[in-house]
């Protein structure tokens, strides 16, 4: 129950930083409109009161934590499963110092879509998540009761599978309708745990742009996206770019080399 | 109708192959523009979309033949790269017999000539390359694209 995570998150949060093991916590608090928590840093006591899990929690805080462990002292952060896979991630592409970060996981039960402040059923990433595991943490709260649904198989790839079975022009014509919609807000590539160059190609007045934007996008993610679903969860025009990542992530077939 | 196709040559062995086309005699169409690189693997996706927004219909990525490369395991990476690249392009709707990956080595000056020949007349079929030009987005048929 994310009431009850919710709870031993909290004293869980202020132990840590009375004993001073952590310096800060990375956590979610309530937001500016109802139904959308923000990510925050919690530097003392008091104000773990303010820690927030619910299903609205949507999210990503691995991508955080890049910043968080340059700084000195060590960083407590709460991470579902697919926040894990995201962080293991990072540490293995030496973005994240493992010794600054303290992790817990914590039990998920899908997260709850929202436009426009209402509820719009389980969020597509959530629909189709693969991860019940946690790849990298120190202890675990909560995940006893994770009720979630886990697909398998073939039914992970179904959209993909979806377009791919139509002929070329029409798959041309569906991702332009789609990509028109884009108004380049580079939401999809900020909020991406795994978009961390600091010099981006895709930055300025860039020829490329106009349509390679997302081609370029999923392609830089290849082999390291974790599926999170964030880029399509942030997209303000629902554009459905996990799309384009799945399909990488279906194909994917790591180098093999036969000397 | 002129169609441009533009191929990437690794340094040591496709390049070499094409020079020994020329010094052969080989006849291979004009309308390949070879693109030297130091190794196969070097070809990023922006070099095949740059292509592609700068009016080419069809782009062929050449290399060492698999275990052969200079670098030792540079085609290796040229393969995977290119497969995923072709194949999220294939799905983003680009006709993906205007891309191809093929081995040619040094000494395949016949080899190459044939290749090119051959995939030229396969663009030349295709015509001129109308999508993911680098203009701007145009939304097209939206009812074809609602059916998915």
């Amino acid at each position: 129950m994310p009431q009850e995570i919710n709870k031993k998150m909290r004293s869980r949060a202020r132990e840590m930083l009375a004993s001073g093991e952590v310096t800060q916590v990375l956590a979610w608090e309530a937001g500016e409109f109802p139904n959308y928590p923000a990510p925050a840093f919690f530097k003392d006591e008091t104000a773990c009161g303010r820690i927030l899990y619910d299903r609205f929690c949507t999210a990503n805080l691995s991508k955080f934590m890049i910043e968080a462990t340059r700084q000195t002292g060590r960083t407590l952060v709460f991470l579902r499963p697919c926040d894990t896979y995201a962080l293991a991630q990072l540490i293995k592409e030496n973005q994240i110092n493992r010794e600054k970060a303290y992790i817990i996981g914590i039990g998920c039960e899908g997260n709850v879509a929202v436009n426009e402040g209402e509820e719009r059923g389980l969020l597509e990433s959530c629909r189709v998540c693969v991860k019940t595991d946690y790849p990298v943490c120190d202890e675990l709260i909560g995940t006893e009761n994770n009720s979630r649904t886990v697909v398998t198989g073939s039914e992970r790839f179904e959209g993909v599978t979806r377009v791919e079975e139509t002929d070329t022009s029409a798959r041309y014509d569906f991702w332009q309708v789609l990509l028109s919609r884009c108004i380049r807000c580079n939401a999809c590539r900020n909020i991406c745990p795994t978009c961390h160059c600091k010099v981006c190609i895709l930055e300025g007045e860039n020829p490329l742009e106009k349509q390679f934007f997302h081609i370029i996008r999923a392609y830089h993610q290849n082999g390291r996206c974790t599926d999170c679903g964030q880029c399509a969860r942030v997209c303000p025009q629902g554009i459905p770019l996990q799309l384009l990542n799945r399909k990488l992530i279906k194909e994917y077939k790591p180098v093999e080399v036969q000397p | 109708m002129r169609v441009n196709v533009v191929a990437f040559c690794c340094n040591w062995c496709s390049y070499a192959g094409a020079d020994l086309a020329g010094t052969s005699r080989l006849v291979y169409p004009s309308n390949v523009k070879i693109i030297r690189v130091p190794c196969s693997c070097r070809v990023d996706e922006a070099f095949i979309l740059r292509a592609f927004a700068r009016g080419a219909d069809g782009v062929i990525v050449c290399g060492c033949h698999i275990g052969d490369c200079h670098y030792a395991t540079g085609n290796y990476h040229t393969r995977q790269r290119m497969e995923s690249l072709f194949g999220l392009l294939a799905f983003m709707g680009m006709e993906r017999e205007r891309l191809r990956l093929e081995w040619i080595s040094a000494s395949e000056g016949a080899k190459f000539a044939d290749t090119m020949a051959e995939f030229t007349a396969q663009v030349e079929k295709l015509g001129k390359n109308e999508r993911y030009t680098g203009d701007c987005i145009k939304a097209t048929d939206a009812e074809a694209a609602e059916g998915i």
